[in-house]
C-alpha cells in the first residue's frame, strides 16, 4: 500500500479516505478529528468532532457549546477503531490538550503531530515520541536561525525589567491560548506571586485552564479605568493589543512580545517590541529534526511553515520528504492573532 | 565584548531618541579607555577593516553548515550578520570573551590569510549576542538607529557645559580610540585642538508645498528657484593651519562623496563654502538624473567615465564666504552675496541656479507647470520642480517650519498587475515587499504581461501585511527566494505605481525605465485586465521627450 491511500491532502486539509474523516479541517465536513484549540486547527461547523476532552472544552469555551452537533472525546493513548483505521490521540506538548493523531492501518502507522514543542511545558502534558512509517510535521520554525532558548530563562528577563522599570507597565503580547497561561505558569515558578493581569480577550480561556485544573495564581481582567494605576505590573494581551489605542493608556507601557519569531531582531523591531521574550509552542530547528529521527519514520510530510529548509534538510538525510503546502495553518503564528476572538483574516481574504 | 553587545543589543530596541543617549553616556562612564574609545569609533562608523568583508563571514558559515539552508535562512532573516550569528553551529564556550579592543586590534593587524580561523575562535568564545555585535562591526552598518551625531552627542553628555555642536568641531582632528576627546569632557585635559578647513555643516530643508497651504502668504515675501534633479551637495574648501588647501564635497547627509567626483573636486579652488545641485552637464546643457545614474552607478571612476559625464555644482546658496560665516543672512542678502561669489570665481564647473520670477502665485503655478516657457528652456526635463523660500530666512540647520518649501510636480501614475514578490531586507525581512510589477502588452499568443519595474515602498504597514498575505496565499511558482504570484487578466492584484519619471532603456526587457517607482494604491476593486498598457508608457517618454527638447 501507499501512504496516499490511508492520507491525503485535499483544499479541505488532510482526509482519511478509510476512516472517511479530515483532519483539523479548513472547512466544515462530516467528521473532523482536532489536533488542537488554535482558531487555524479548531474550527467551529463540523458535523462531528473527536479531540481530547481538553481540546473539546477549549473548543466549547472558544466558540459556544454548539461548536459541533456531536463531541467524541478521545484521551491520550486510547484506541479507537473507525471502520477498520484504529485512531489514538498522544501528547504533543504545544498546548493544554494538544495530541498527535496515530493512524493505523493494515500494519501501517501515520502520525499527524499537528504543531508540537519538545520543550518543557508545566501546562501541556510532554510530548511522546511515537513510532511511525509516515510522519505528518510542522515547520513553524523551520530554520537554522531558530533555536529557542529555556523559556525560564527569558521569563526571568521579564522580571528583571520590572525591578528596573518599577514606573512602567509591563504589557506582554501572547497568544491567548497557550502561551499566556504558559508565562503565568512559569512566572509563578519564578516567584512573582502579584496578581496578573489580564486584557479581556484572554479571560474565558484562562477560566477554562483552571477548569481542567491547572493553578495560575490570581489574575485581574483590566478594566479601563485602571490602566493608569498599572505601573510596575504585568500584564497580558494579545499581540495585536499593543498596537491599539487600549495599550497606550498605561503608565509609561514596556512593550514586551513571547513569540519564538522575537529570536529575529527585524520581527520584534517591526512590531515595535522593546523587550524581545523567545518563547515559543513549537518546536525548533534542532527539536524537529531529533523528532523526525526519533520516530523512526522513512517518509516525511511537512504540513506548513518554513517546509523547504525542512524538507532539504530530509533529502540530504537520506529521507524520503514532501511538502503539502497546505494553506491556512500557522496563520495563528506567523501573523497575529485578533483582540477578540474569532478570526482576523476575513477581511484580507474576501479581498484576495 | 559583551559589555559593547549589551550595549548594541539595548539600543537596538530602544526607540526613544533621550533613552538612547543616556544608554550610550552611561557606557562611556562606566567603560575604561580605549575599550570606549573602539566603541565610539564602531558607533559613529570610524571603523572600517580592509581584509575583514562580508565575503569573509559567508565563506566561513558556508564551511560549518549547509549553503541552501544558509540561502533560506539568509533569505528569511534578511541580515548577513545576524543569520550567521544565529545559526553558528555548537554550544558557546564558556572560556573567555575577548574585549573589543582585542577584537579590534586583531582584525587590524592579522593577515588576511589567518583571519578566518581567529574569527572564528571569537565567534566560538561568543554568545548570540555577541556573535552578532562582532559580525556587525565587520559588515560595517550597525543599523541600531543610532547615528554618530547620537554617539556624539552620549560624548558631550559626559562633561559640564559641553554641546554636541563642540564636539563635532574638534572631531574632524581625532583619531578612534579617542582618548584626547574622553580627556576633555571628563574636564582632565585641554580642548583638543583640530579645527576642519573643509567641514560639513548639516543643510537646511524644506516642506511640502501642499497646494491648499500657499495661497495665504504674500507672493512678494518669497523668492521661487528650480529645484533640479540632480544631488543635493554641499561643497567645502579652506586651508589647513599649514596653508594647505582642502576641498570636500558633502551629500546632504553628511557622507564624504569627494572620492567619487575627483573630476569636480580639483576645481573646487574657492574658500567657502556652496550648498547646491550636483549634475552632469553637456554643452552646458543640464542632462537629466538617468544620465547622473548612469555615471554613479558605475564603481571604478576613470578618466573617461568624467570625460563622458562630466560633474557641475549648480548653486543654490552660500554659507561661507572665506572665513566669513553667512547663515544667520536672510536669503536675500546671501543670495547677492552668492551672485558676486560665482561671478568673481567664473569656474567653469560652478554655476548659479537661476531665480524664477513670479507676481503672484498662478503665474508661479504656471511656470511649474511648464518650466520651458518660464527660463529653464531646454534644462526643463532636469527640474523637478520649484523651491520657494522666504526672502527673510535664515539658514537654518534642520527642516524649520514655514521658511523653504518644496513644490514638486505632481507624480505620473500607471496602473501595473503585480508579478512577482521577493522578501524584504532589514525592518521589512520576512515580508514580501519587493513588488515586481507589469503592464499589458500583445504577442503572437494574445495579450501578456511585460515587467515594467519593481516597487518596494509607498504603502502602509498594514498595507505591507495585507499584499505579503495575498502574495503568500497567491504563490504559483518560486524561484528560490522569489514568488511568482497569479496574474491572468482575470485574477491576479492591480498597482497603482507612482513615479518620477520615466525614459527608454536598453537594459530592460519593456524598453523603459521608471524613475522612482512607488505603490500609491492597492487596486483591490480592479481586474487586471483594466490595467495599462505598455503602448500608454511609451506615449507618456515621447510626450517628455517633446517637452524637453
Amino acid at each position: 500500500m501507499r501512504p496516499e491511500d490511508l492520507l491525503v491532502p485535499t483544499p479541505q486539509g488532510l482526509y482519511c479516505p478509510p476512516a472517511d474523516c479530515h483532519i483539523d479541517p479548513m472547512r466544515p465536513v462530516a467528521r473532523a478529528l482536532v489536533t488542537h484549540g488554535h482558531a487555524d486547527h479548531a474550527r467551529p461547523g463540523n458535523d462531528a468532532v473527536m479531540a481530547t476532552p481538553e481540546t473539546l472544552a477549549i473548543m466549547a469555551a472558544r466558540y459556544g457549546e454548539a461548536f459541533c452537533a456531536t463531541r467524541q472525546p478521545a484521551p491520550y493513548g486510547v484506541k479507537t477503531t473507525i471502520n477498520d483505521v484504529t485512531v489514538s490521540f498522544h501528547p504533543a506538548g504545544h498546548v493544554l490538550g494538544a495530541a498527535q493523531i496515530l493512524f493505523e492501518w493494515k500494519g501501517f502507522r501515520a502520525v499527524v503531530s499537528g504543531d508540537y514543542k519538545r520543550q518543557g511545558d508545566p501546562t501541556a502534558a510532554p510530548f511522546e515520541v511515537v513510532p511511525c512509517d509516515l510522519f505528518v510535521t510542522e515547520a513553524t520554525f523551520g530554520l537554522p536561525v531558530f533555536r529557542h532558548p529555556d523559556a525560564a530563562d527569558e521569563v526571568a528577563k521579564l522580571i528583571n525589567s520590572v525591578a528596573l522599570f518599577p514606573e512602567r507597565a509591563h504589557l506582554v503580547g501572547a497568544y491567548s491560548l497557550g502561551k499566556a497561561q504558559r508565562l503565568m505558569k512559569l512566572l509563578r515558578l519564578r516567584g512573582w506571586d502579584r496578581p496578573i493581569h489580564l486584557h479581556g480577550a484572554m479571560v474565558r480561556v484562562t477560566e477554562t485552564y483552571r477548569d481542567l485544573g491547572i493553578d495560575l495564581g490570581e489574575t485581574v481582567q483590566v478594566k479601563a479605568a485602571d490602566r493608569k494605576e498599572l505601573a510596575g505590573a504585568i500584564v497580558l494581551c494579545p499581540p495585536s493589543a499593543l498596537r491599539e489605542l487600549w495599550a497606550r493608556k498605561f503608565p509609561d507601557p514596556v512593550t514586551v512580545a513571547a513569540s519564538g519569531w522575537m529570536r529575529v531582531r527585524a520581527r520584534a523591531r517591526q512590531k515595535g517590541v522593546e523587550l524581545p521574550l523567545v518563547v515559543s509552542d513549537h518546536a525548533d530547528w534542532d527539536d524537529l529534526r531529533q523528532t523526525i529521527l526519533d520516530t523512526g519514520a522513512e517518509e516525511i510530510w511537512v504540513t506548513h511553515g518554513e517546509e523547504d529548509a525542512l524538507v532539504h534538510w530530509c533529502g540530504t538525510s537520506g529521507l524520503k520528504a514532501r511538502p503539502l503546502r497546505l494553506v491556512g495553518y500557522g496563520d495563528e503564528g506567523e501573523t497575529d492573532e485578533p483582540a477578540g476572538e474569532g478570526e482576523g483574516n476575513d477581511r484580507a481574504q474576501a479581498r484576495a | 565584548m559583551n559589555r559593547f553587545a549589551f550595549l548594541l543589543d539595548r539600543l537596538s530596541y530602544e526607540p526613544r531618541r533621550n533613552a538612547k543617549v543616556r544608554l550610550m553616556a552611561d557606557y562611556f562612564r562606566e567603560t575604561p579607555d580605549p575599550e570606549r574609545g573602539w566603541a565610539l569609533a564602531a558607533l559613529t562608523g570610524a571603523l572600517a577593516f580592509r581584509h575583514a568583508k562580508a565575503g569573509l563571514i559567508r565563506g566561513l558559515i558556508t564551511d560549518r553548515a549547509d549553503p541552501t539552508l544558509f540561502a533560506m535562512s539568509y533569505d528569511y532573516v534578511g541580515d548577513l550578520a545576524e543569520t550567521v550569528a544565529l545559526m553558528w553551529p555548537g554550544e558557546t564556550r564558556a572560556n573567555r570573551a575577548p574585549p573589543l579592543s582585542e577584537i579590534v586590534e586583531g582584525l587590524t593587524s592579522t593577515a588576511k590569510i589567518d583571519l578566518p580561523k581567529r574569527l572564528a575562535q571569537w565567534l566560538d568564545a561568543l554568545d548570540e549576542t555577541g556573535r552578532w555585535a562582532l559580525l556587525k562591526l565587520i559588515t560595517g552598518s550597525l543599523r541600531i538607529g543610532a547615528s554618530a551625531r547620537l554617539a556624539k552627542t552620549a560624548v558631550a553628555a559626559l562633561g559640564e557645559d559641553i554641546k554636541p555642536d563642540d564636539v563635532e568641531l574638534v572631531w574632524p582632528g581625532l583619531e578612534p580610540p579617542y582618548d584626547a576627546l574622553f580627556a576633555w569632557v571628563e574636564g582632565r585635559a585641554e580642548r583638543p585642538n583640530a579645527e576642519d578647513p573643509a567641514p560639513f555643516r548639516p543643510p537646511m530643508l524644506a516642506h511640502p508645498l501642499e497646494d491648499a497651504n500657499f495661497r495665504a502668504f504674500d507672493p512678494s515675501e518669497f523668492a521661487a528657484e528650480w529645484k533640479w534633479d540632480g544631488i543635493r551637495v554641499q561643497a567645502s574648501a579652506g586651508r589647513d593651519a599649514e596653508g594647505r588647501h582642502v576641498a570636500r564635497l558633502w551629500s546632504r547627509s553628511g557622507e564624504d562623496v569627494s572620492g567619487a567626483f575627483p573630476d569636480l573636486l580639483d576645481k573646487l579652488t574657492f574658500d567657502g563654502a556652496i550648498d547646491g545641485e550636483l549634475l552632469i552637464l553637456r554643452e552646458g546643457r543640464v542632462q537629466t538624473f538617468n544620465v547622473l545614474q548612469q555615471r554613479l552607478n558605475r564603481k571604478a571612476v576613470t578618466p573617461k567615465l568624467t570625460a563622458e559625464f562630466p560633474a557641475h555644482i549648480r548653486a543654490y546658496d552660500l554659507l561661507f564666504d572665506g572665513d566669513e560665516d553667512l547663515r544667520e543672512l536672510p536669503f536675500t542678502e546671501r543670495r547677492a552675496r552668492l551672485e558676486a561669489f560665482v561671478a568673481r570665481e567664473a569656474n567653469p564647473r560652478v554655476d548659479l541656479s537661476p531665480l524664477v520670477a513670479f507676481d503672484d502665485w498662478d503665474g508661479l503655478a504656471a511656470a511649474r507647470l511648464d518650466p520651458a516657457s518660464a527660463g529653464a528652456g531646454a534644462d526643463a526635463a532636469a527640474v523637478e520642480g520649484l523651491m520657494v523660500k522666504r526672502r527673510d530666512s535664515p539658514y537654518v540647520v534642520g527642516r524649520p517650519k514655514g521658511l523653504w518649501f518644496k513644490w514638486k510636480h505632481d507624480p505620473m501614475t500607471v496602473d501595473a498587475v503585480l508579478m512577482y514578490a521577493q522578501r524584504g531586507h532589514g525592518r521589512r525581512s520576512s515580508f514580501y515587499s519587493d513588488f515586481t510589477f507589469g503592464v499589458w502588452t500583445e504577442d503572437a499568443e494574445g495579450p501578456r504581461l511585460t515587467p515594467v519595474g519593481k516597487a518596494y515602498f509607498g504603502f502602509t504597514d498594514e498595507e505591507l501585511v495585507e499584499l505579503d498575505r495575498f502574495v503568500r496565499k497567491n504563490t504559483t511558482n518560486r524561484f528560490g527566494p522569489v514568488r511568482e504570484v497569479t496574474h491572468t487578466e482575470a485574477i491576479g492584484l492591480v498597482l497603482e505605481i507612482a513615479f518620477e519619471g520615466i525614459a527608454k532603456s536598453a537594459r530592460h526587457k519593456s524598453g523603459v525605465a521608471m524613475r522612482f517607482p512607488r505603490v500609491a494604491r492597492i487596486r483591490w476593486d480592479k481586474p487586471p485586465h483594466e490595467a495599462d498598457r505598455l503602448e500608454s508608457l511609451e506615449r507618456l517618454i515621447e510626450e517628455r521627450e517633446a517637452a524637453g527638447a
